[in-house]
């Protein structure tokens, strides 16, 4: 082929040519509608939802949690307003260029925050993490000021946790605290998200999933730096229910008080219903350092106490009840027909199955014994005696039918069963068989025995009742929704609510000798209150049990634990009152303490039917100075004081189930 | 030689396709730039488009002989410029590109060498048409276009230096290479751009992120990975229809990196759709049929291989962009042709077509 010159055209090779680049070119436009395709068509949806993503920021809306009322509808635990802070992570944008700043500004450390990261992870990227809660007011400035440079930062308004002062009822409150990770991973809890507020013990641990009520949550739309640029729907959230507890305040304030400083536990309830009136753990600690992450220091330090401060002893510590007992082997005695024809002769001992059992009262013993003497003395020779009669069987099968060695199914979490022995028991856990003499020791509430006040307040309140007992609560009946119930029952199992067939005519030699515990020629006449028909039994346990020695780490030094459960009146009380006082030597010691939780209620009651007697006629001057108790009788009534139903004459009980015999009503309530 | 030149031989066809991507390229620009610093964009567009529409009418009634036969100084020229860059540039985020001219304008002679090159490469081919290319031949055209294409690289821009490489390649293809030579270099350029990679010495390690990112931008979520990644979310989410006008929420919401200038496509893909985005590429497709017309009817080859130096430029530019917008291309920072704001990119486009402009007023001219 011939060029003539540059100006000469030849048209083939270019035409060619000129063709092949047309092809070239819609080649590659054709490539690029195809990925157009793959995007905007095949792609569409789910780019879209990446898109919405993006721009679309879920803020939550905390539900503040539902407050405790105490039974008269006093405020127990309230929520005060506060301020959170969290970080809002972003697909790739990183953050750790911000960290040395935030710390400054929300005076917390680098480490911290990188921890916080580091914990989160694998949690999705739109999820917020928790920093900080309870900010400061200089510290929400410091976001304020900073909305620009730290779009990541975010507060949400929040109504916190307050509890009362002084670790008031702490245990049976409980506390709240961050969701733990191990809980975020339990499918369990599903519902939990990261930096959710969790009842962690106690009612907040229960009650939790009707206390929490539902966060809500607000979407709005976010430019790429995290501002916000609009708003779109709203979810509302929804308050956790308020919740009134059994708890009186008057009862708890008097029971915190009877027990001072000193370790052990009370817990007060009106057998008639199984309604705890005031439960105490002592030492305690204050749930308000938990309402905020609680510092490190001050955990280790509630963790590794040796008193066990988180530790709710009222239904955690499972202990020997000692004499306490009593009262049970005395049922189960008089109830097989065994003890009312009892007699001993106690010297200071006696020897069973070729070994030597000691009473309390060593030397002299307290001669010619039978049942009424025996249990206020509390003689141990007797209840070896009849211990021995009893045969291990027969105790065990009453002390279980009395709700020992099982849970009560309080409505609190943690609840221990404690132990009762038995030949099977023993057969099962230690593979050996049951020795007669073991069954001596358990007569008077030690070897393997062990209780806890709980089971004791449940057991003793019951056998005063007549053999009705009620499944302890700490909830108002009524206040939990019907579809928690099942659930409730389910988690809290227990004895519940149970009648055991007692003979009235045992139930009043039970009772009567019970109330000759606090009096002169009984075991707690320290315990007396003038006026008051307050009958009890004294406990002094020399061991603890071996599984409660190894739970409690041995170190300490085991002096005897003080056991004390009273009632008032007598029968049918309307509240009985076990006390529990660790290395308190004496049960007449825990009987004082228990005294004094009784002597409050009774005279509450008093004052409120005074209270009901004067609104009824008007109110007549009084002196400055004047006590209530010098107001003058009323028509009908025969002093201030009274005619109160605490002054109960001895034999004027009642069966509590009239016209039946006990043992026809020998079935479970439903 | 000198004939009457009529604007009724002007391509009219072509400058309305022109004006009618101009209209959505401002539009565009408008939509994207609404909710940020930038607004107001669109106007200064206009005013590149009105200077650019002055320069094309201006340039279309010079002889494009006329530009070959002087382009010799303007490449010296240009050598020049890069230099005075080199030494003397404006450094904006670590590149030197720009020159600072009195009265504030900066001037980006990358994009100026571009049209001296599609001029410098037409006259140096046309020259050589009439027998089959020697290496030497070869290897003097590399000289022309790699000279300026490693100062460029050198700024660094490696976009567009990239683009000086159609210019080459579209004149050795109509210049005459032979296929066992296109093969040979084709092995060669494998080689180079293997070694320049493995170096280390001529791209960044920035340069070669953005390069790799797009085949998974999930390796690179904080830099470029995250650039392609919103682009493809914007492209994606717009579907068959898109969201409307100003109702992107990737490009409303500043998701979508500079929406206005190399993402732009991704703005208009999100905003007007799979439909939307067909179009302008339909209209690109006419834009070039009618260049590739205009280099078939000039007058002498010297024309055809100025309008198809324009050609390989546009598609080159419209690959890559588009490409990199759909997530089939790295991230280069090559702009959009008639579409992204910007006035080195306006003005670049309306000159080259002023050129072609004049090329085919002078088809009869013979």
């Amino acid at each position: 082929m011939v060029y003539l010159d540059n100006l000469n055209r030849d048209e083939k090779l270019p035409l060619m040519k000129l063709a092949v680049a047309q092809y070239v070119i819609v080649a590659l436009l054709l490539v690029l509608v195809s990925g157009l395709w793959r995007l905007q068509v095949l792609g569409a949806q789910n780019y879209r939802a990446l898109a919405e993503q993006n721009r679309v920021r879920k803020v939550p809306i905390l539900a503040p949690r539902g407050r405790l009322f105490d039974r008269e509808g006093r405020v127990l635990v309230d929520n005060y307003p506060s301020v959170s802070c969290f970080l809002v992570r972003e697909q790739g944008r990183d953050m750790t260029a911000d960290l040395p700043l935030i710390a400054r500004g929300l005076h917390m450390e680098v480490e911290q925050l990188e921890s916080i990261l580091r914990r989160y992870r694998t949690a999705p990227i739109y999820q917020p993490l928790p920093l900080k809660q309870d900010l400061s007011p200089d510290e929400q400035a410091f976001i304020e000021a900073h909305l620009n440079e730290l779009p990541e930062l975010e507060t949400i308004d929040e109504q916190r946790r307050l509890y009362p002062r002084d670790n008031f009822a702490a245990h049976l409150i409980g506390y709240v605290g961050e969701v733990s990770e191990d809980m975020l991973n339990d499918s369990k809890y599903a519902y939990y998200m990261p930096g959710d507020v969790v009842g962690k013990s106690g009612v907040e641990e229960t009650y939790d999933q009707i206390l929490r009520g539902r966060d809500g949550s607000r979407d709005v739309v976010v430019d790429s730096h995290g501002r916000e640029v609009g708003r779109l729907g709203k979810e509302p959230a929804v308050g956790g229910q308020n919740l009134k507890l059994t708890i009186d305040n008057d009862i708890q304030r008097a029971a915190e008080l009877a027990l001072g400083d000193r370790n052990g536990a009370i817990i007060a309830l009106d057998p008639r219903t199984g309604e705890v009136l005031a439960m105490v753990s002592h030492p305690s600690f204050d749930p308000n350092a938990f309402a905020i992450r609680i510092h490190r220091g001050e955990w280790n330090k509630l963790i590794t106490d040796p008193d066990h401060p988180l530790m709710n002893k009222a239904i955690q510590a499972q202990l020997a009840p000692g004499s306490t007992f009593k009262i049970i082997m005395a049922t189960a005695g008089l109830e097989e027909g065994i003890a009312q024809t009892l007699h001993v002769n106690c010297t200071g001992g006696a020897s069973f199955y070729g070994r030597y059992f000691k009473c309390w009262i060593p030397h002299g013993g307290h001669g010619s014994t039978a049942i009424t003497k025996a249990i206020y003395q509390s003689c141990d020779v007797f209840f070896y005696t009849l211990a021995e009669r009893l045969g291990i069987g027969k105790i065990s099968k009453w002390a279980h039918l009395l709700g020992l060695g099982q849970k009560t199914g309080i409505d609190l979490p943690g609840e221990v069963a404690g132990v009762m022995p038995s030949e099977e028991w023993k057969l099962k856990n230690y593979h050996e068989k049951w020795y007669a003499g073991e069954t001596i020791s358990v007569g008077i509430g030690q070897g393997a025995v062990a209780a806890t006040p709980v089971q004791l307040a449940r057991a003793i309140g019951g056998i005063a009742s007549g053999g009705v007992l009620k499944r302890p609560h700490i909830l108002m009946l009524g206040e939990v929704p019907n579809e928690y119930r099942p659930a409730l029952l389910e988690n809290f199992a227990g004895s519940g609510d149970q009648i055991v067939p007692l003979d009235p005519v045992n139930w009043e030699i039970i009772t009567d000798a019970m109330s000759q515990v606090p009096n002169p020629e009984g075991t707690a006449p320290s315990a007396h209150l003038e006026g008051i028909d307050f009958a009890g039994k004294t406990g002094s346990a020399q061991v603890v049990s071996n599984a409660a020695k190894s739970r409690l780490g041995g170190g300490k030094a085991l002096r005897d634990n003080a056991w004390f459960v009273g009632v008032t009146p007598r029968r049918n009380p309307e509240i009985v009152v076990s006390t529990l006082m660790e290395g308190g030597e004496h049960g007449k010691l825990a009987g004082r303490v228990a005294a004094m939780v009784i002597e409050a209620y009774v005279n509450k009651q008093r004052k409120q039917e005074n209270n009901l007697l004067e609104a009824k006629q008007p109110p007549a001057p009084v002196e400055v100075g004047a006590v209530w108790s010098e107001t003058p009788s009323v028509a009908g009534v025969t002093t201030p004081l009274g005619g109160g139903h605490f002054f109960l004459p001895p034999g004027s009980g009642q069966s509590p189930l009239p016209g039946k015999s006990a043992a026809s009503v020998a079935m479970r309530l439903p | 030689m000198r004939r009457f030149l009529s604007f009724r031989d002007f391509d009219w066809v072509l400058l309305g396709l022109v004006l009618l991507l101009s209209v959505i390229s401002v539009a565009e620009i408008y939509s994207a730039t609404l909710h940020t610093k930038f607004v107001g964009f669109h106007k200064t567009q206009i005013i590149w488009l009105m200077a650019g529409l002055v320069g094309m009418f201006g340039l279309s009634v010079v002889n494009y002989h006329r530009l070959i036969d002087y382009v010799h100084y303007a490449y010296g020229v240009s050598i020049l410029a890069l230099l005075a860059v080199m030494v003397a540039g404006t450094k904006v985020l670590g590149a030197r590109r720009w020159i600072k001219l009195p009265g504030g304008i900066h001037f980006q002679p990358s994009e100026w060498v571009k049209l001296i090159l599609i001029v410098a490469v037409a006259r140096y081919f046309t020259n050589l048409t009439g027998r089959d290319l020697t290496w030497g031949d070869i290897f003097k055209g590399f000289a022309l276009v790699g000279l300026p294409m490693l100062m460029v690289l050198k700024q660094p821009d490696l976009g567009t230096a990239l683009t000086y490489i159609p210019i080459l390649l579209c004149g050795l293809f109509l210049g005459g290479i032979r296929w066992k030579q296109a093969a040979i270099l084709g092995l060669a350029g494998a080689i180079a751009v293997g070694g320049a990679w493995y170096s280390g010495k001529v791209l960044k390690p920035y340069q070669k992120a953005r390069l790799t990112s797009f085949v998974n931008p999930d390796n690179d979520p904080k830099g470029s990975g995250y650039q392609i990644r919103q682009s493809l979310i914007a492209v994606g989410s717009g579907g068959i229809w898109g969201k409307g006008a100003t109702k992107g929420t990737q490009t409303q919401g500043d998701f979508l990196p500079i929406p206005y200038t190399d993402f732009i496509f991704a703005a208009f893909c999100e905003e007007h759709g799979f439909v939307g985005a067909v179009a302008v590429l339909l209209i690109y497709f006419f834009i070039l049929m009618r260049l590739i017309q205009n280099a078939q009817t000039a007058a002498d080859l010297s024309g055809t291989f100025l309008v198809m130096g324009v050609v390989a430029v546009l598609i080159f530019q419209i690959a890559v962009n588009v490409g990199m917008v759909v997530g089939l291309m790295p991230v280069t920072g090559i702009p959009l042709p008639l579409m992204s704001y910007g006035g080195s990119s306006v003005l670049f486009t309306f000159l080259a077509l002023g050129m072609v402009m004049n090329v085919r007023m002078n088809r009869f001219v013979n």
